[in-house]
């Protein structure tokens, strides 16, 4: 077996690892930066409205900025618990 | 119109104002009026790279202030009579840079017709880096093949794209990449991300590579500007970037490992 290892089974490199750390990272980032600055807060006050009125977990909500052209949508997405 | 060419890094120790000597004497040495201007307010070092420590009388906030005229402020290299040095200040606060200000020495400086303004941005992303860059109309960004540096490059772009003059008007600021430090032996190892990753990441068209070498301690240790050095690696590859930020079409040197002989190969060798 390890006569074969010599030629094959490549390990994984540090190189290879840093470049996808910094893929996940970066992409990740540059979706925060796009979004204007009151996203987060936003999420935040429609997640505590919602609340008011029905049972959901931060996670059941979900918001969305994309830009379609000249305008923007903003896209909500709120998970309601099965009666 | 003179060109306001940035060199910015986010990150520290990279490479920032080596690359802004090189290149500002890169642009001198093909001909073009060029000044050059150290935005690190309160911790200038450009003098020293450029070997002009001991001429500093005044500096770039003198000249803001109305302490000093500009012309008292430029020091004239003795290399290149079309290259010029506009120091920072070593006391005053970074605040000292007001965006007007700033505006006005650019302004003037275009006027007394230098053609390329080259901007040494500081470190991290306060007052000075931002003034470097809100009046880009190019910038050069120096990454290391490194983790934290790619990752610091990428949110200077985020805020050149954002937060620029240029970007501010509805136009974009022409980004450059220009890699420096680079070990082809550790690349092709696996132990260094390549070029081509680093492009891959940030989405830069890339002008330069700057091989990892001994000539540019030399030319810090002499105040020599790296490109004059002419022999060297790293001198050769900054003139090719400096050649392509010109317009020339050149192929990228020094980025291959040199091929190892098939002894050395069997036995190991190398380092």
């Amino acid at each position: 077996m390890a006569f074969f290892g010599l030629f094959s089974s490549k390990q994984k490199t540090s190189a290879a690892a840093a470049k996808e750390r910094l893929q996940i990272l970066i992409s990740h980032e540059r979706q925060n930066r796009e979004g204007p600055d009151f996203l987060p807060d936003l999420q935040r006050e429609i997640l505590d409205v919602v609340k008011k009125y029905v049972a959901i977990r931060d996670d059941q909500v979900a918001i969305r900025l994309d830009r379609v052209g000249d305008s923007s949508v903003l896209e909500l997405n709120v998970t309601l618990p099965e009666r | 119109m003179a060109t306001v060419v940035t060199v910015t890094s986010g990150k520290g120790g990279v490479g920032k104002t080596t690359s802004s000597a090189a290149l500002a004497a890169g642009l001198a040495k093909a001909g073009h009026r060029t000044v050059v201007i150290d935005f690190d307010v309160g911790l200038r070092n450009l003098d020293l790279i450029m070997g002009v420590e001991r001429r500093v009388v005044f500096d770039f906030v003198n000249v803001i202030s109305g302490e000093a005229t500009l012309n008292q402020a430029l020091i004239q290299d003795k290399r290149m009579e079309n290259l010029s040095i506009l120091a920072a200040s070593q006391t005053k606060d970074k605040d000292a840079l007001s965006e007007e200000g700033v505006g006005q020495v650019l302004d003037q400086l275009a006027d007394m017709g230098f053609e390329y303004i080259v901007c040494d941005s500081p470190a991290g992303i306060e007052r000075g880096a931002t003034m470097a860059l809100h009046f880009a109309d190019h910038a050069v960004i120096v990454t290391n093949p490194e983790v934290s540096s790619v990752r610091d490059s990428d949110r200077i772009l985020g805020i050149l794209q954002s937060k620029s003059k240029r970007a501010k008007e509805g136009g974009k600021v022409q980004e450059h990449l220009l890699i420096t430090r680079y070990d082809p032996i550790r690349v092709d190892q696996g132990e260094m991300l390549s070029k081509e990753d680093v492009c891959d990441i940030l989405a830069v068209k890339l002008i330069g590579v700057i091989p990892e070498s001994k000539a540019v301690l030399k030319a810090s240790n002499t105040g020599v500007p790296v490109i004059l050095d002419e022999d060297s690696d790293a001198g050769q590859a900054y003139s090719d970037a400096v050649a392509r930020f010109l317009g020339d079409d050149r192929p990228l040197r020094f980025v291959t490992a040199k091929k190892q002989g098939l002894l050395s190969r069997i036995l190991g060798g190398g380092d």
